[in-house]
């Protein structure tokens, strides 16, 4: 197998898999997301605080945003790959980029646990 | 370097075609989703934070630059989505020849459009 500085441990096949298993999961909360707000009365705060208030949302909430975070590091790697030819300065890029992705998934669980 | 060297810059006669167009959008609204992330993760954060917080993103999704940001995001969702269900049965082996990859993206960018043409008149 091939060892080259981007994989870190993960492959073609993994990210392949990876970048569409995740996919499933933001598609569907989008939908879910989207079907909330069709069908919700004219939003008021005790409704919204509601709808985050469910565990099983709390659970999709969550499961969509580590999955955002796992989509856009191969995402974000191919797009990156393909424009940013020096290996160091795309290393750097990548570095903020997964951190902010982090930052997402890391602010979304504190919000979670206080609604 | 030799001067006499054939060059196009007929741009008339340069084109992408069609599935070149759908991946390049694919890419650019998975980017800009991933930015846009900042203000709807912001967003989400305020507004169930408090109930000033929730009064005070509504109002500014009430706004112009909200709805702006607003009918951008969910844009570039739609697009990526249904870039995403394209793959999809890319992966299952169909729509991989000329005629049908770039048929299926130019049905893909023109069902595009409407969505976001109806979701912008919904918003206003």
């Amino acid at each position: 197998m091939v060892t080259n500085q981007a994989s870190m441990k993960r492959n073609g096949i993994q990210d392949w898999v990876s970048l569409r298993a995740t996919a499933l999961i933001i598609a569907l909360y989008s939908f879910y997301i989207a079907f909330v707000f069709f069908t919700a009365p004219t939003l008021t705060y005790p409704i919204w605080q509601g709808i985050f208030a469910s565990m099983f949302m709390k659970v999709f909430t969550f499961a969509a945003l580590v999955s955002i975070m796992l989509h856009v590091r191969i995402g974000l790697w191919q797009v990156l790959t393909d424009y940013v030819k020096p290996a160091g300065l795309r290393a750097g890029i990548q570095y903020v980029l997964n951190l902010i992705a982090f930052a997402y998934v890391a602010v979304g669980l504190f919000v979670l646990w206080g609604v | 370097m030799k001067k006499q060297r054939p060059v196009n810059l007929d741009l008339n006669t340069i084109k992408f075609p069609p599935s070149a167009i759908s991946s390049i959008l694919h890419r650019v609204t998975g980017v800009a989703m991933f930015f846009a992330l900042l203000f709807v993760i912001w967003a989400w954060a305020v507004s169930l934070g408090s109930e000033q917080g929730f009064n005070d993103v509504q109002a500014i999704m009430d706004g112009f630059i909200g709805k702006f940001v607003a009918l951008g995001t969910v844009s570039a969702l739609t697009y990526h989505i249904l870039g995403g269900i394209r793959h999809g049965i890319m992966d299952m082996g169909y729509w991989e020849e000329l005629e049908s990859g770039n048929l299926s993206a130019n049905i893909i960018i023109g069902i595009w459009i409407v969505l976001t043409l109806i979701l912008g008149v919904a918003l206003w």
